[in-house]
């Protein structure tokens, strides 16, 4: 019984991940729209594209290789695993030990390494230009992230997610100037993987500024779908994760029943629409940099977090 | 029983060096040589690895070789069974690989005799329970696998590859032959028996200094890297697996035996010393390997990068074994040798993939390359295994021994000293740093050379390997699957050599539920390889099913799209340096004081534009060019010593002579 309740916990977090992805793209899309004045969009928009991308045909170059083909379902199905992973409305799911933060990480570093490949599969300079300013941007992000997660891991004892979350939910970690650098440094590095102003434009038609959209011009039909649908989950993925370190409120812990999810699903849903509304905001009031800016942008996230790393070895307290 | 099968097999391969010589110039030569050292280092492996799992005691023997009345000590314990698995793991392949790679050899009487003489040296170097048998294997090996340095002796960048290997490789072993006169203490007793039975107090630091420049060089540590990037390509590509896949893991081993068995306890800064200059080779390599176009470059520079990632779990484990930290020691020393086994797996797979493009094309630069995935398909899918390993992604083998080594790291600020608190979440950024380039590196190396469209007509018309390079090229790609999907046996096989070596072992791995791996028994970390894998697998296949089944499953092929202005000409393609620029652009300004400089003719001029980029390598120019320089211009004033008079002559010896007495008298 216990064992059945857990996978559904587990079952449900994939489906709500799925699910709500879209969604939240959709509510930045209206809430940037409205802040310029304009309708915009209806908030389900992005699940009609998807649905109407699906169902038409995939174009192909004429000299693209399986892995063209394949990267989309390779890239779905990692990030969609690491979304998964990171706890949205409950902590301890079935399968959360499977990977802590580090693997989380690493997961969408695959997904991004098969795409940046199939960036470069037909053979055309844009995906080129692509895929290589998104190995610049990932050299330096990464490793800004590893020294985010020594910092979270060097305060709750654990790499495991689960174990930050409930750590932080215990409020044992307290105000720390480690943990305000490491806010700061996610944050950063949170909108240069999705693509977001002011490192990459998501909804830009100018090609030699785009990063993300320069890699997927080749993709159409259910590829493309897929592919979006993966930049929505990974965008969703650095919300809950941000959320559940940050702001672990409302998280059911282990062992809690229905009730608790029921919270922690209404405590989730209200993190994702001040996320949403408040990077709407942000992208609205600023602008996009040239891309020779972003190492600096970049340099001070990874800056910030060894700072933050510092600050942990040398005393326990900080 | 094992320790006799091993050395009656290291005999059996310098025999195989003879028989290649009277073989030479006969037709199935290639074949007898090669399926001879497959069988005799599958014999090593079996043997070493039943003496692992049955965690025997170790066995020593007297050989009443080498000098007399001393003779030869071998010795087989558990850590020298876990590098003759790594170092015949490696060989084992190279052979197999070697059996259809070597008929495309050109000369192969320069390349038979010495090959099963080189397998031999590094079994010995393994072995070797003296330092007298030590160093002579060590020399064996380093002048052998010079010699398959040297097999295209015609090519000028191979001779200069050649010249600088052997002067770095001489200088390593004198550097070594100095550590052991240190380690014998005044007595002089040179068994390994007498060495530890000495030196059991606090080690000596210029042990330390002269090891790492001994065994560093030949791991390829920066500043001491110079002789790799240029030897390990120079080399037909099998052999090039076994240098950068093996032999660099036998210098890792002479590090281990000496500084970890041999040498005593180390101080707490040992370990700081190692940490940084790994942490900082594994940055400068991969780097390196970002500017690089030759495919088998790129391949030795990120083995500097990985031997960079080895000594930085070794430098963690010395500084923890310092601090009386055992099982943190245990720890991130476990994560070096996995990393190191790791390292063996993927790089000799990427090396035989090299060999496979080189042999189906003529070409290595990958400027020239391009669009191989549609003719080479098995070694495609092969070498895009290994990059995906080498860029330490899960669910592969190489992420599992990186995330230990970021678990070590994570337990270190228990240490107490200062400079290791500031020194090693540094490093970790470095790790972070070299990983994230790492896969970087290898989008490069794949997309431009396997991806896209082809850039010249050998690229166009190449055409897949003979089955054995396949067969080799496969098993290590299933290799590296299976050990990323369960680490946790490599880990346990590992336990004995760690317990020996650091006086803990990591808690037993293969007994948690579903085969996770966790650090420390008191933590609550754990990944699991296995689960990832299923879980990729298993969504990606059920959503591919999905949307074939519900959503639409047709495909239309048609010109690219490329907004609209699509460019039939290949070379329009992004190339390996414009793939790099961004990063050269960043990293390099600083590391290799990069100038991009672009001429554009005025307007309404018919000339072209050129891009042009300079490089500097800071560490050729700062240390070995004043170095060869010195040497140069001391030769040059020496000169004159050549046409003396005898009376001049013999002046000079009077001199000598007084001079040595004077000294003599000063000295007394």
């Amino acid at each position: 019984m216990v064992l059945i309740r857990e996978l559904a916990a587990q079952g449900a977090q994939m489906m709500l991940v799925l699910l709500l992805a879209p969604l939240l793209t959709g509510l930045i899309r209206k809430v940037k729209a409205r802040l310029l004045r304009r309708r915009g969009p209806p908030l389900i928009q992005p699940y009609r594209d998807l649905i109407r991308l699906m169902r038409k045909e995939a174009v192909l170059a004429v000299n693209a290789s399986w892995l063209f083909r394949a990267v989309p379902y390779l890239v779905f199905a990692a990030t969609w695993v690491a979304a998964a992973l990171v706890p949205t409305f409950a902590t301890d799911l079935l399968f959360s030990w499977s990977a802590d933060l580090i693997a989380i990480i690493a997961l969408l570093g695959s997904a991004r390494f098969f795409l940046a490949l199939a960036g470069m599969d037909v053979g055309t300079s844009f995906g080129g230009i692509g895929s290589s300013r998104e190995a610049m941007i990932a050299s330096l992000a990464e490793p800004a992230m590893i020294m985010i997660i020594f910092v979270l891991a060097l305060i709750a004892g654990s790499t495991q997610l689960s174990i930050i979350a409930e750590f932080m939910l215990s409020l044992a970690a307290g105000l720390r100037v480690s943990l305000g650098l490491a806010l700061i440094a996610l944050i950063l590095v949170a909108i240069a993987e999705n693509s977001r102003i002011p490192v990459d434009n998501p909804a830009t038609h100018l090609e030699l500024t785009m990063v993300h959209e320069a890699m997927v011009l080749e993709y159409s039909g259910r590829h493309l779908a897929l592919i979006e649908l993966a930049a929505s989950l990974k965008l969703l993925l650095y919300v809950s994760l941000i959320g559940c370190v940050f702001v672990p409120w409302g998280l059911a812990p282990m062992d809690s029943g229905w009730n608790a999810y029921v919270v922690g699903v209404l405590a989730y849903l209200a993190k994702l629409l001040c996320f949403g509304v408040a990077l709407a905001i942000f992208e609205t009031s600023i602008a996009k940099m040239r891309v020779f800016r972003v190492p600096a942008f970049l340099g001070a996230a990874l800056m910030l977090g060894l700072l933050g790393a510092l600050l942990r070895f040398v005393s326990g307290s900080l | 029983m094992a320790l006799g099968i091993s050395l009656w097999c290291a005999a059996a391969l310098l025999a195989l060096g003879v028989l290649a010589v009277v073989l030479a110039g006969q037709r199935p030569a290639t074949a007898v040589i090669y399926t001879a050292s497959l069988f005799l280092t599958l014999g090593f492996l079996a043997n070493a690895i039943l003496h692992l799992i049955a965690n025997a005691a170790p066995e020593t023997t007297i050989l009443p070789l080498g000098l007399p009345w001393v003779g030869a000590h071998f010795r087989l314990d558990a850590l020298a069974a876990v590098f003759l698995i790594v170092v015949n793991l490696g060989a084992a392949g190279a052979s197999l690989y070697g059996l259809g790679y070597g008929q495309h050899e050109i000369s192969p009487s320069r390349v038979l005799p010495f090959y099963p003489v080189f397998l031999a040296g590094m079994n010995l170097v393994v072995l070797a329970d003296d330092a007298f048998s030590f160093l002579l294997s060590w020399e064996f090996m380093s002048l052998s696998s010079w010699a398959l340095v040297m097999a295209h002796h015609r090519l000028p960048e191979n001779r200069h590859a050649g010249f600088v290997y052997i002067l770095m490789a001489s200088f390593g072993t004198l550097a070594l032959l100095l550590a052991f006169g240190l380690l014998s203490g005044p007595d002089g007793n040179y068994a390994f028996d007498a060495i530890r039975s000495v030196s059991q107090a606090q080690g000596a630091w210029p042990v330390l200094i002269l090891v790492l420049i001994g065994a560093g060089s030949k791991a390829g540590l920066v500043p001491l890297h110079v002789w790799l990037p240029l030897a390990h390509p120079a080399a037909p590509s099998h052999v090039s697996a076994l240098m950068s896949g093996v032999m660099t893991k036998v210098a890792v081993y002479a590090f281990v035996r000496i500084i970890f068995d041999l040498g005593g306890t180390p101080d707490w800064w040992w370990g700081l010393i190692v940490l940084s200059i790994g942490g900082g080779t594994a940055v400068m390599g991969v780097l390196y390997a970002l500017m690089e176009r030759d495919l088998k470059r790129v391949l030795a520079y990120s083995t500097i990068e990985n031997v960079g990632i080895v000594f930085v779990g070794l430098g963690l484990s010395m500084a923890f074994q310092a601090n009386a930290l055992p099982d943190a020691a245990a720890l991130a020393f476990t994560a070096a040798l996995f990393h190191a086994f790791n390292h063996t797996l993927f790089k000799s797979l990427l090396f035989f993939g090299a060999g496979a493009v080189s042999t189906a094309t003529g070409e290595r630069n990958m400027e020239h390359l391009g669009g191989l995935i549609h003719r080479m398909p098995v070694t495609s899918i092969a070498v895009l295994v290994g990059c995906v390993a080498i860029s330490a992604l899960p669910p592969l083998n190489g992420f599992a021994s990186e995330w230990l080594t970021f678990q070590a790291i994570l337990l270190s600020p228990e240490l107490p000293q200062w400079g290791l608190k500031i020194m090693v979440p540094a490093n970790g950024a470095l790790l972070a740093l070299a990983a994230a380039l790492a896969a970087a590196c290898f989008i490069r190396l794949f997309g431009v050379s396997f991806l896209g469209r082809p850039r010249t007509r050998l690229a166009e018309q190449a055409h897949e390997i003979d089955f054995w390079s396949r067969t080799a090229m496969a098993i290590f790609a299933i290799l590296c699957l299976l050990v990323g999907a369960l680490p946790g046996f490599v880990i346990d096989a590992l336990a004995p050599v760690v317990q020996e070596l650091t006086g803990s072992h990591m808690p037993s791995q293969t007994i948690i539920d579903w085969f996770s791996i966790v650090p420390i028994a008191a933590s609550r970390s754990s990944y699991n390889g296995l689960l990832v894998l299923l879980f990729i697998a298993l969504s990606a296949g059920l959503t591919a099913y999905l949307v074939h089944l519900v959503a639409s499953k047709s495909v239309r092929r048609s010109a690219p799209w490329d907004c609209g202005f699509p460019d039939p000409s290949p070379i329009t393609q992004y190339s390996a340096d414009s793939f790099a620029q961004p990063i050269r652009r960043v990293f390099g300004t600083i590391v290799f004081r990069v100038r991009e400089s672009v001429t554009i003719p005025p307007p309404g001029s018919l000339g072209v534009a050129r891009f042009h980029v300079e490089l500097r390598d800071l560490v050729w120019d700062s240390l070995y060019a004043p170095i060869s320089g010195a040497v140069n211009a001391a030769a040059e004033r020496l000169n004159v010593l050549q046409f003396l008079t005898i009376r001049r002559y013999l002046t000079l010896v009077f001199l000598a002579l007084v001079t040595l007495l004077l000294v003599l008298a000063i000295w007394s």
